[in-house]
């Protein structure tokens, strides 16, 4: 059979691949630029075809409860946003950490604080990887850096939060969200049947065999302080379980590399071309693209730091994942930031100076 | 004597099975533990355990999924119609009702209450209003009535102050996606029998898929209100009715 392939943004890559791997709802508000992805949705009319249904509700923070009480029932449902959007989220987010519920949260980034503007920026890293909400609680995010993945991270986002029973977020931005690229849509899953999903669910709120199983209930509310450790204990051993097995990451002319440019997303795909320049000028330079953020690439990154003689963390954004970097690298070696704010997104240049300036700096 | 009497056959009343023996939190002369035991009832009546879905609020009834037995879940203060419309689009044959006090459907969470009726999800949406925030420790509520006393208006609610009581019922009878929209109380057997024929209702609209349906039931909040519970009902009769008339406002 023949792949399918289609000429796709990356906000309509997202609605494609959530109709074919299974998407059972999807609840979301306008916001640029990630609009294309309810509006994919609507022109698609997935009810019509895989029984997936589409609403669109009245905020970001009832998309997010929708989201809640849909996951709750075991169903796969997903909401997309842009950072404002993300922000009225979080108390949401944090409710389905607690009652542990998978679901799909996508984040098209723009610049900010506040209503910020609409152009692309990076900077709500610390906002997904640390937790917006209250609460110690950890989500799964994804950062994908073409239109593929932002098609391929759907499904894949999806597993791992019915796997862990946990939201899962993939972190993108206005550029990957907007720029147009060919991409291999993702084999069709079918929806999962109400008696498959009870039999994968069993947690599930939804009335199925109640009767031999006894009732459901999805909460995060705990007022015995004792048991209510132990529910923190049980999320916190989750969490490890996630930072040991499921840690994604790319490494790109790494091998001879004495400079590495750690990047993720729209910035990564930058700094491959910056890489490229670096070496036409003499500079052994090699990208490390974490693909999840949360759980992020420590021992990876710490194991670059006895090969590498600096590391240049590359963001559209203040300076966010750096003190990841930081962490991992342990002081080894420096290790510096280089980041437009503002909805302005670097250029390859700039990129290679900021990593002659690394050099200097290390010398 | 006593055993010649107990037999099945002169069984009359007794407590709904999907009504558990956990003890209820409630304060004496609360109005929940009444409503709860109607919602059960009419649950087993329609033989729907296992096709129920109930959403919890933040606020007293915060733990109703303790109390009766069927899948449940506990929104975040307000949010119980975001949930319940993503429950009913997903499982479109069940059951699936929301169960809120004042300041969750009527202040925090106004949006979604309003557009999850406006939308006409076939859901039922209880709203139980006390005119007062009852866990939280008496607070002023959306629909505290003007003079009325509570520890955030202690000298009466003042509306050059406070704002006015909002009748969120009446505004939802506007709504053209609403189907049933009533309003009841609980005080007295006569009261309970015509709120239970409300819950058959509006559950049975929900199941037909006729609309979204809102059962408010005035109610009382003797702790809150610093009463006892025979005062509290009077006072209820006496302050509460005039501004929250008892009837249905709309049946289509």
């Amino acid at each position: 059979m023949n792949d399918e392939i289609l000429l796709l943004k990356g906000n309509e890559a997202i609605a494609h691949a959530a109709i074919r791997c299974g998407c059972d709802g999807y609840f979301g508000y306008p916001i640029t630029p990630q609009s294309e992805v309810l509006e994919t949705l609507a022109a698609l009319e997935p009810w019509k075809t895989t029984g997936m249904i589409v609403v669109q509700a009245e905020s970001e923070v009832a998309s997010i409860n929708m989201l809640y009480g849909g996951g709750g029932t075991g169903k796969r449902v997903m909401t997309s946003s842009s950072s404002p959007g993300i922000a009225l989220m979080q108390e949401g987010i944090s409710y389905m950490a607690g009652a542990e519920i998978p679901g799909l949260i996508v984040n098209v980034q723009r610049g900010g604080p506040g209503l910020g503007t609409i152009q692309p920026s990076q900077s709500d890293y610390n906002q997904a990887t640390r937790g917006g909400g209250n609460g110690d609680y950890e989500v799964i995010v994804l950062a994908p850096a073409s239109v593929q993945e932002m098609a391929d991270f759907v499904d894949l986002a999806f597993e791992l939060a019915f796997k862990y029973r946990n939201p899962a977020m993939i972190l993108s931005d206005g550029v990957i969200g907007q720029m147009m690229e060919k991409v291999v849509l993702p084999p069709i899953k079918p929806r999962r049947t109400n008696e498959e999903i009870a039999r994968e669910c069993p947690w599930a709120s939804n009335g199925m065999g109640l009767k031999q199983r006894g009732v459901n209930v999805i909460t995060s509310l705990e007022l015995d302080p004792a048991k209510m450790e132990e529910k923190n204990h049980h999320l916190q051993q989750k969490y490890q379980a996630i930072r040991d097995h499921e840690v994604r990451f790319e490494a790109k002319q790494m091998d001879d590399a004495e400079w590495g440019i750690v990047a993720f997303g729209s910035a990564a795909r930058i700094s491959e071309k910056a890489i490229e320049t670096a070496r036409e000028q003499g500079i052994k330079a090699g990208l490390f693209r974490p693909i999840t953020l949360w759980p992020f690439p420590i021992k990876e990154i710490g194991r670059l730091s006895h090969q590498l003689k600096g590391i240049l963390v590359v963001e559209i954004n203040a300076g966010q994942m750096v003190h990841d970097v930081r962490y991992s690298v342990e002081g080894r070696i420096p290790v510096t930031h280089y980041g437009r704010l503002g909805g302005i997104v670097p250029d390859p240049d700039e990129i290679v100076n900021a990593l002659k300036q690394l050099q200097g700096l290390a010398k | 004597m006593t055993d010649e009497i107990i037999k099945p056959e002169n069984l009359v009343y007794k407590k709904p099975s999907l009504l558990n023996d956990e003890t209820m939190h409630y304060c004496p002369g609360c109005s929940h533990g009444v409503v709860h035991k109607l919602i059960a009832e009419t649950i087993e009546e329609m033989g729907l355990q296992e096709k129920a879905i109930g959403v919890s609020p933040v606020g007293c009834a915060v733990f109703a999924y303790r109390y009766i037995d069927i899948d449940w879940q506990e929104a975040a203060h307000g949010r119980a119609p975001a949930l319940a419309t993503a429950c009913k689009r997903l499982w479109p044959d069940r059951l699936v009702f929301s169960y809120q006090g004042d300041g969750d459907f009527a202040c925090i969470g106004t949006a979604e209450s309003l557009h999850t009726l406006n939308r006409g999800e076939h859901i039922t949406m209880i709203f139980v209003n006390n005119a007062i925030y009852g866990m939280t420790g008496g607070q002023m509520a959306p629909t505290t009535l003007v003079g009325m006393k509570t520890v955030t208006c202690p000298y009466g609610r003042d509306p050059r102050i406070h704002g006015y009581p909002l009748n969120i019922t009446e505004l939802a009878a506007h709504l053209e996606g609403t189907a049933y929209v009533t309003r009841q109380s609980v005080h007295s057997a006569a009261a309970i029998r015509r709120a239970k024929k409300a819950f058959r209702h509006a559950f049975e609209n929900s199941m037909q898929g006729k609309g979204s349906n809102l059962i408010e039931i005035v109610g009382t909040c003797s702790s809150g209100w610093k009463m006892t519970p025979v005062k509290a009902n009077q006072w209820m009769e006496e302050h509460m009715f005039d501004f929250y008339k008892i009837g249905d406002l709309k049946d289509k």
